[in-house]
C-alpha cells in the first residue's frame, strides 16, 4: 500500500494524467492506452461483486467498493468491459487515498481535459457519470458519518 | 465465351451499386462525417434515416398546412385533413387491409400494443385466461401485456424459440393444445434481435384453429418482408413510422374491423366521440374511436412518401439481391471470426434479414460499439429492449448491426474489417 505521505494531491495527479494524454495525437492511441490500463487493473474480490455494489444505469456492469482509513478513502472497482475498466483505473489513480473533503471539492474536470468528455454525458450508458456520482456519494456519506460521531 | 458470364455478373453488380447510390442520394443524413470519418449508419433496426421527400413534406406541411384536422370548416384544416387521410390510405394499401376503418394512427408501435393489450385483456378475456408471448419479443410486446394482465387478473405464458432463434410450430401447437386458457398470442413478424422472418401466416393458422387471436408486432417486418394482413389473416398488426423512413411519433395499428368495433375505447378525449354529456357519452365510428386527441397529423401524412419509397425498394429485384448479398457476406465473414456467434441464424438463409446480433467471447459489446463509433460506424450494443432473449445468449448484452437498403457492400466490408481490428485490440 502507498504510504500516506506519498499521496499527492488530486490536482497534481490530474495534471500528470492530462499531460500524459496530451502525447496522444490519435484517438485510437488513447483508447489503446485505456484498454492497456483496463487489462492491468486488479480485479476486486468476486465476493464484492454483489448487487449492492453494482452501479445502476450502466450498459457494462461496474462494481465499486469503498473503505475509509482514518479519513482517507480507498476505492476498489471492476467492470466486465475493458474500456470502462481503463477509465476506472484513471479514477482510482486520482482518488485513492484522498481525503473525503478533497474528493467532494473535486470537479472531475480532468476527464474532459483528456478528451473523454463524450463518455461523461449523462445519456451515455457506460456508467462513468454514475461512477463519479458514487465516488462523491461515498465521500459525502463518510463526512456525514464523522460529523454525527 | 468463358468470360461472358463473369462480365455479366460484374455488370449486374455495377447496376446494383448504381441503384444503391441513387437511393443514398435521397437520404441527406447519410452524407455527413462523424468524428471526422464518413458516417456508416448500421443502427437501422432502431431507427432509419428519413427520406428527402418525407423531410420536404414535413417542412412544407408544418410551414403552410398547419391546421388541426377533421373539425374546422376552413381551407387549411380541410387540406391538412386530406393529407392525413391520404397517409391512412397509403398505409391501408401497404398492409393490404380492406378498409380505412381498420387503420388506426397511434404514436408508435408501442402505443398501438398498449392500446390492444389494455382493450383486449379487459374486454376479450376473463379471469384465469392467458396471453402467450414469444420469448424473442421487444419489451413493447411484453410489458403492456404484463401490465394489463396484472390489472385484470389474467396471466402471461412464454413461447420459447429454438437455439437458432426459429419458432417451432410444433411447440406452439403443443402449448395451445395443452392450455385452453390461452386466448391471445403476441409475436413479432421479425424479432429486432434475431432478424429471422417468422412463419406468421402458419402461426396465425395454428392459433386460429385453437380459437386464439394473434397480435403481430411488425416493427421490423414491414421493413424487410412483404405484408398482406389479408393473406396473413392476423387479427392485429402494428408498426412504427420511424423505423420505415417516416418521422418519429407516428405508428399504425391494423385490426380486423369486427374486433375493433367490439373493443372499448382506450383513451378518451377530442375527436373520438360522437356525443358527450354527463349522463353518457357515445363514441365516434372507426377509426376515430381510437384516435383521441390531436394526432401527429404531419407525421401521419408523411407515411405517403415514406411508404411509397419503402414499397418501391421492397419490390425492386435488384435491391432484394443487394440485401441478400449483404446477408451472405455478413454470415460468411462473421463466421470466420473466432469466438463470434450470430444469435439468430435460420437453417434457410432466405429467412434471414440483415439484422445481426452478435456475441463475441471475451469482449464486451459496449467496448466494441464505443470504438466503432470513433471510426464513424453507428451500431448498437446492450439489451436492444429485448432483455429476455438477449439474456439467453449473453449476460453482457449483444452487439447489433442492422442494415437498410441504402447501406452499401463497401460499408458492410468496412464494418467487418473494423470489427476484426477492434476485437484484436480488446482481446
Amino acid at each position: 500500500m502507498i504510504e500516506i505521505d506519498q499521496i499527492r494531491s488530486i490536482g497534481e495527479i490530474e495534471g500528470e494524467i492530462v499531460s500524459e494524454f496530451s502525447l496522444f495525437d490519435e484517438w485510437l492511441d488513447k483508447y489503446e492506452y485505456l484498454i492497456g490500463l483496463g487489462k492491468e487493473l486488479e480485479s476486486i474480490n468476486e465476493s464484492d461483486k454483489t448487487d449492492d455494489n453494482l452501479i445502476r444505469g450502466c450498459q457494462s456492469r461496474v462494481w465499486l467498493v469503498c473503505r475509509n482509513d482514518g479519513g482517507r478513502l480507498w476505492f476498489g472497482a471492476d467492470s466486465d468491459a475493458v474500456i470502462t475498466k481503463g477509465i476506472i483505473s484513471l479514477l482510482l489513480k486520482v482518488y485513492n487515498g484522498q481525503k473525503y473533503d478533497d474528493i467532494i471539492a473535486s470537479d472531475f474536470s480532468f476527464i474532459e481535459k483528456i478528451g473523454l468528455r463524450e463518455n461523461l454525458s449523462p445519456t451515455r450508458a457506460n456508467g462513468l457519470l454514475s461512477m463519479i456520482k458514487q465516488i462523491k456519494a461515498y465521500a459525502l456519506a463518510y463526512k456525514e458519518k464523522e460529523a454525527q460521531q | 465465351m468463358l468470360f461472358r458470364p463473369k462480365t455479366k455478373v460484374c455488370l449486374v453488380l455495377l447496376q446494383v451499386m448504381e441503384i444503391i447510390e441513387q437511393i443514398r442520394e435521397e437520404f441527406p443524413a447519410l452524407h455527413q462525417q462523424v468524428w471526422g470519418k464518413p458516417l456508416i449508419y448500421l443502427d437501422n433496426a432502431a431507427t432509419t434515416q428519413k427520406h428527402c421527400k418525407v423531410l420536404e413534406l414535413q417542412e412544407r406541411m408544418s410551414s403552410f398546412t398547419n391546421a388541426n384536422i377533421h373539425r374546422a370548416l376552413h381551407k387549411l384544416s380541410a387540406d391538412a385533413t386530406d393529407l392525413y387521410e391520404a397517409g391512412r390510405e397509403v398505409v391501408r394499401l401497404f398492409l393490404g387491409a380492406e378498409s380505412r376503418e381498420e387503420i388506426i394512427f397511434t404514436s408508435g408501435a408501442t402505443a398501438a400494443l398498449n392500446l390492444i393489450a389494455t382493450s383486449l385483456v379487459r374486454s376479450y378475456m376473463t379471469a384465469g385466461d392467458k396471453v402467450l408471448i414469444c420469448e424473442a419479443e421487444h419489451h413493447s410486446n411484453i410489458v403492456p401485456w404484463q401490465l394489463a394482465c396484472e390489472a385484470f387478473g389474467r396471466s402471461v405464458e412464454v413461447l420459447q424459440v429454438e437455439e437458432n432463434g426459429e419458432i417451432s410450430l410444433e411447440r406452439l401447437s403443443e402449448l395451445l393444445e395443452a392450455d385452453h386458457r390461452i386466448r391471445i398470442l403476441a409475436v413479432s413478424h421479425i424479432s429486432n434481435v434475431l432478424g429471422i422472418i417468422n412463419p406468421v401466416a402458419e402461426i396465425v393458422r395454428i392459433a386460429h384453429s385453437k380459437g386464439v387471436l394473434v397480435v403481430i408486432d411488425g416493427a421490423q417486418g414491414v421493413v424487410h418482408d412483404k405484408v398482406s394482413v389479408k393473406e396473413m389473416n392476423c387479427d392485429f398488426y402494428v408498426f412504427s413510422g420511424h423505423k420505415i423512413y417516416a418521422p418519429t411519433g407516428i405508428g399504425v395499428l391494423y385490426g380486423k374491423r369486427s374486433l375493433l368495433e367490439s373493443m372499448p375505447p382506450y383513451m378518451g378525449g377530442g375527436d373520438m366521440v360522437d356525443s358527450v354529456s354527463f349522463s353518457g357519452t357515445t363514441y365516434a365510428p372507426l377509426p376515430l374511436k381510437f384516435e383521441a386527441g390531436t394526432p401527429n397529423f404531419v407525421a401521419a401524412a408523411c407515411f405517403k412518401p415514406a411508404l411509397e419509397f419503402a414499397a418501391a425498394v421492397r419490390d425492386d429485384v435488384q435491391v432484394q439481391e443487394h440485401e441478400k448479398r449483404i446477408v451472405a457476406t455478413m454470415v460468411e465473414e462473421l463466421q470466420r471470426i473466432k469466438g463470434l456467434k450470430i444469435c439468430g441464424l435460420p437453417k434457410d438463409l432466405s429467412l434471414k434479414i440483415p439484422i445481426f446480433s452478435l456475441s463475441i467471447e471475451g469482449v464486451h459489446p459496449s467496448d466494441i460499439a464505443q470504438m466503432l463509433d470513433k471510426m464513424g460506424i453507428a451500431v448498437r450494443s446492450g439489451l436492444m429492449c429485448a432483455e429476455p432473449i438477449v439474456s439467453r445468449f449473453s449476460e453482457r448484452g449483444l452487439l447489433r448491426v442492422s442494415f437498410a437498403p441504402y447501406n452499401t457492400i463497401f460499408e458492410c466490408e468496412t464494418f467487418i474489417s473494423k470489427l476484426k481490428l477492434v476485437i484484436n485490440m480488446l482481446l
